[in-house]
């Protein structure tokens, strides 16, 4: 695969990993692969920004070689620290020694200490340029989009923005650019992506994107980190982001759930029912039997929760609490929930996710509905009235207690 | 009140608002955050934080 010419005398010199399954360890599931976009910008300073995962080096170096020898890389854009961006650095860095690297305080100390390179750096900061010769490159820090050393490189004369992970998806394909992919699937990454990575960081991404929207710069090419290039309407995607990071919702429910036996199961269903016949949407989950990825990328626009446990050792089952645990990472906002289950004595799974639910600051609307062994006639009436009395709470916008 | 803000991800207490979501009324200066309170952007602890100038 060549180098692939983004706009004139700039090149995608990244590489697809195709076959990826897991990410962030196994924090993310990538049924569609990725790509390491990497930018190689041909001026009186040649110029790389970002780098690919490590493993990959060989095939970014072949990739530049097609344009000019690595050698005679002399500025290096580090936008972020993560190794899937500058895993391939010590490998160019021992072609080009003399190259120097350019990125935030923090991505210096973070290279450092994850590759223990002696090479020249020079920290920036926002504002701050760099000529290119022709052209010229400004950053701006994104501390915390995602990582305290990100930040965005845009360059002037070309309108482009390379902000390295924001407005990413891993989305694996033959194609660069939006207009050339299926937009359904390239908005479901990108939404996977937001919800299962940026959801907690919301308040700071509302807050950059309106500094750079105040910084008033002309942008006609968003090229992100990691998948497609944004180009037919890069706005489509800062929009998109605009709404997420507002914790705008729909009026729907995740009915999301781990049963023993099946009666769990039972009253999970019923309560999907009372909802859909209330008129509100629902999606239902067995929490070990989907993608935990793909729950969290359906939660994110999603008002209401409930969550389902069978008892175990008088908990929730621990499918439901690494679940549960996950969650409460992402601080989601204006959100209300409930818990359910069945039980055989004791009981406890209900009380153990509510107060998950109150760490994560998610607000509970209605008591637990606990159900001894299966639930009969009667029982998986009461289940239909919850769901049925959930969506009328989502229905109301969760006024009563929910942030 | 002082602002302090956090070296890690440049967060910025601000003792006016306060940080409602972790349950912290506005009006609440940053030496009377309980010493568990973490910053609500990247979750770095108090010691990490320096006043603002």
């Amino acid at each position: 695969m060549k180098p692939y010419e983004i706009k004139k005398g700039i090149y995608w010199v990244g590489v697809v990993d195709w076959n990826v399954r897991t990410f962030h360890g196994h924090t993310y599931t990538t049924k569609r692969g990725t790509t390491y976009n990497a930018y190689l910008i041909i001026d009186d300073k040649i110029t790389l920004v970002d780098t690919v995962y490590g493993p990959f080096a060989d095939e970014m170096l072949e990739k530049i070689a097609h344009i000019v020898p690595a050698e005679k890389i002399d500025y290096i854009i580090a936008n972020h620290v993560e190794t899937d961006h500058s895993g391939a650095l010590p490998a160019l860095m021992r072609r080009c020694p003399g190259a120097k690297v350019f990125g935030t305080e923090k991505c210096r100390d973070g290279l450092y200490k994850n590759y223990y390179g002696k090479w020249e750096f020079k920290t920036v900061k926002t504002g701050d340029t760099l000529s290119l010769g022709r052209r010229s490159l400004s950053f701006i820090e994104a501390p915390m989009i995602h990582w305290p050393d990100s930040m965005f490189t845009y360059c002037p004369q070309e309108k482009l923005l390379l902000p390295n992970d924001a407005f990413g998806q891993h989305y694996a394909t033959s194609e660069r650019f939006d207009d050339e992919v299926d937009n359904s699937i390239l908005m479901e990454e990108a939404t996977k992506y937001y919800a299962n990575i940026l959801w907690p960081l919301g308040s700071v991404i509302a807050r950059k994107i309106e500094e750079v929207k105040k910084l008033n710069i002309p942008i006609d090419m968003i090229a992100p980190s990691h998948g497609i290039i944004w180009r037919k309407d890069p706005f489509k995607i800062i929009d998109a982001y605009v709404q997420w990071a507002g914790n705008t919702t729909k009026e729907k429910v995740a009915v999301v759930y781990e049963t023993m036996w099946g009666a769990t199961e039972k009253m999970a269903r019923r309560m999907a029912e009372g909802i859909i016949d209330a008129g509100v949407g629902v999606t239902l989950f067995d929490v070990n039997l989907s993608d935990r990825t793909e729950i969290i990328s359906e939660m994110l626009d999603t008002k209401g929760f409930l969550f389902g446990s069978s008892t175990h050792d008088n908990d929730m089952l621990p499918g439901m609490a690494g679940f549960l645990e996950f969650l409460k990472g992402l601080k989601a906002k204006n959100r209300i929930a409930s818990a359910f289950g069945s039980y055989g004595w004791g009981g406890g799974a209900t009380q153990e996710i509510e107060k998950v639910l109150l760490e994560s600051g998610i607000a509970v609307t209605q008591p637990p509905l606990s159900v001894k062994y299966m639930p009969d006639e009667n029982e998986l009436t009461r289940c239909y009235e919850f769901g049925t009395a959930f969506a009328q709470a989502v229905k109301k916008g969760g006024s009563d207690g929910s942030r | 009140m002082d602002k302090y803000r956090c070296e890690v991800c440049n967060y910025v207490y601000d003792p006016a608002l306060g940080d409602p979501d972790s349950g912290v009324p506005a009006g609440t200066p940053f030496e009377k955050l309980p010493d568990d309170w973490v910053c609500p952007v990247c979750g770095a602890d108090k010691s990490q934080f320096v006043k603002e100038g």
